[in-house]
C-alpha cells in the first residue's frame, strides 16, 4: 500500500526541528530519521501522520563518538555506521556484533540506533542494549533539554516516555572497561527477523569471580530490562556451567513472557532461558 | 491530496527533475516519474528487497524513503547498472548461472550485490549469505544467485587486477 498524505519539512537545525514538533506534534507530526520502521507503518496505515519533519539534514546528528567515558551516538547515526565503528573499546565491539543482528544490511543502512530507540520495538536489540548498559537518552524539546535513562524511556510495546514533541538527539551509553566480557545471543525464526527472546550480558572478572554483572533480557516482556535476580546468581559467582544455569533459572522465574498467536508464554520462557545460557556461554569466547 | 513538490533526483548520471506529492517513495517516483521502471516493487514495506537501489554508494529499499528525501543523493538503479550491450558481470553471471527465473527479484538481487561487491569485492561466503539473505526470491532458492555473485566477484577482481 501506498502512504498516506503529509506535508514534509527538513529543517537544517535542531532548534527548527523541535519548533516544528512543538507546532506540528499535537496534531499528528512525527519525526523520520531513518524511517525503516515508520514507513512500513505508513504504507500499511497504521500510522497516518499530517506532517513529517525529516531530520537527516541537520548537520552533526551524525555524530558517533566517545566523549567523558560514553559513546555518544547521535540521532541520525545509522546502524551500519555502528557495526562498521572501531571506536568505544569494549562497547564498541559488543555493538558491533549486536548490529550484525538488526535486520539486514540494507536496512542497516538507512535505519538510526536512536530511532529505534524511539519506535521501542520490545524485541529491538538497541533497546536491549541501552536497558542493560544503563544508557540514557537526550530529548528535545523548545522547552529544553532532558536526559532520561533507559530504565525510564521504555514504557511498554512500542511506547516510551518521550513527550510528543520532543525529538531524541542522542544516546549515551557508559563505555565499559577494557577487561569486560560479554555476550549476546538472539533468537529469531530467520535471519533478520524479529527477536523472540534475545540476552545480554557483560560482567568483569576479580580473581576469577563476576563482578560488575549487568543482565538484560529483551523480546520477551513488552519492554527490554535488567534482571537483577538473574545478576545476583552471576555476581561473585566464577564464571561457569553452574552459575549460568542459576542465572538462566532465575531469568526465567523473573519474567512476565508476552503471548502471540505463535508463541505461548511458557514457549517464550524456554526461549528466555536459552539465550540467557547462550549469551553467557558467549560471554567466555 | 496533498500540493506536489518539486524534487531534482540524480539517477544514473542524470537529473530528473519532477514534481510529487511527499508520500511518493523513491521507488515509485523512479518508475512513474522518471521512467526507470527496472526498479521493482514488491512487497512495499521493506521485506523482500526487489527495490533496493544504490543511494552514497550504500544499497537501500526505495520503497523505504520517500524520493523528497532522495534529493542530493546520487542514485544508482538497474538501468546504470549496464545495458544490454554491454552487460555489467553481475548480469552476465546471472545469465550464466542461471540465477532468476521470473526475474522479478532480479533488479534488487543485482543492486545489493553490486554495492555489496563495490564496498567489499574480497567477501567470504558466510558474508555473502548474509547479505544475500536480505532479499527474496521466490523461484531458484538463492544457490544459484550466491554462485553467480561469487562468479561475478571473481570476474571482476581479475579485471580489476590486470
Amino acid at each position: 500500500m501506498k502512504p498516506a498524505s503529509f506535508e514534509y519539512h527538513a529543517p537544517g537545525t535542531v532548534d527548527e526541528a523541535v519548533s516544528l514538533l512543538a507546532e506540528f506534534a499535537e496534531q499528528g507530526g512525527r519525526v523520520i530519521a531513518g524511517g525503516q520502521s515508520l514507513v512500513p507503518m505508513m504504507a500499511f496505515r497504521l500510522a497516518r501522520p499530517s506532517h513529517l519533519i525529516d531530520i537527516n539534514r541537520i548537520a552533526g546528528l551524525d555524530r558517533l563518538s566517545v566523549e567523558a567515558g560514553t559513546l555518544r551516538i547521535g540521532a541520525t547515526v545509522r546502524h551500519a555506521d555502528i557495526e562498521a565503528a572501531s571506536h568505544g573499546g569494549t562497547l564498541g565491539r559488543l555493538l558491533s556484533e549486536v548490529a550484525g543482528s538488526v535486520a539486514h544490511p540494507p536496512i542497516r543502512n538507512r535505519g538510526t540506533f536512536c530511532g529505534s530507540l524511539t519506535h521501542a520495538d520490545p524485541s529491538a536489540e538497541w533497546c536491549l542494549v541501552t536497558a542493560t548498559l544503563d544508557a540514557s537518552i537526550v530529548a528535545r524539546s523548545t522547552r529544553g533539554p532532558r536526559t532520561v535513562p533507559a530504565s525510564d524511556f521504555f514504557l511498554g510495546v512500542m511506547t516510551t516516555s518521550l513527550a510528543a514533541d520532543e525529538l531524541v538527539t542522542e544516546c549515551r551509553i557508559p563505555l565499559l572497561a577494557d577487561d569486560a566480557r560479554h555476550g549476546f545471543y538472539e533468537i529469531s525464526r530467520r535471519a533478520g527477523d524479529f527477536a523472540m527472546a534475545a540476552a545480554l550480558v557483560a560482567y568483569r572478572l576479580s580473581n576469577g569471580r563476576i563482578t560488575d554483572a549487568r543482565f538484560g533480557l529483551g523480546g520477551v516482556e513488552t519492554r527490554p530490562r535488567r534482571l537483577p535476580s538473574a545478576e545476583a546468581m552471576l555476581a561473585g559467582a566464577k564464571p561457569g556451567a553452574q552459575s549460568f544455569r542459576a542465572a538462566a533459572e532465575a531469568a526465567a522465574a523473573a519474567i512476565d513472557p508476552m503471548e502471540d498467536s505463535h508463541t505461548t508464554s511458557d514457549f517464550r520462557r524456554q526461549l528466555a532461558r536459552a539465550v540467557t545460557s547462550r549469551a553467557l556461554e558467549r560471554s567466555l569466547t | 491530496m496533498t500540493a506536489t513538490v518539486d524534487v531534482e533526483l540524480h539517477v544514473n548520471g542524470r537529473l530528473h527533475r519532477i514534481s510529487i506529492e511527499p508520500r511518493q517513495t523513491l521507488a515509485d517516483a523512479l518508475r512513474d516519474n522518471c521512467g526507470l521502471t527496472g526498479t521493482h516493487l514488491g512487497c512495499e514495506h521493506g521485506v523482500c528487497g526487489a527495490c533496493t537501489v544504490i543511494a552514497d554508494g550504500r544499497a537501500v529499499r526505495s520503497c523505504l524513503m520517500f524520493a523528497v528525501q532522495a534529493q542530493n543523493m546520487r542514485i544508482v538503479s538497474v538501468e546504470g547498472l549496464g545495458d544490454p550491450g554491454n552487460l555489467h558481470p553481475l548480469q552476465r553471471a546471472f545469465i550464466e548461472h542461471h540465477a532468476l527465473q521470473c526475474g522479478y527479484c532480479t533488479p534488487g538481487f543485482l543492486m545489493l550485490a553490486a554495492a555489496t561487491l563495490q564496498q567489499t569485492p574480497d567477501i567470504d561466503d558466510a558474508a555473502l549469505r548474509d547479505v544475500l539473505a536480505s532479499n527474496l526470491c521466490r523461484c531458484t532458492g538463492y544457490k544459484n544467485i550466491l554462485t553467480a555473485v561469487k562468479a561475478a566477484a571473481a570476474e571482476m577482481k581479475a579485471r580489476s587486477s590486470r
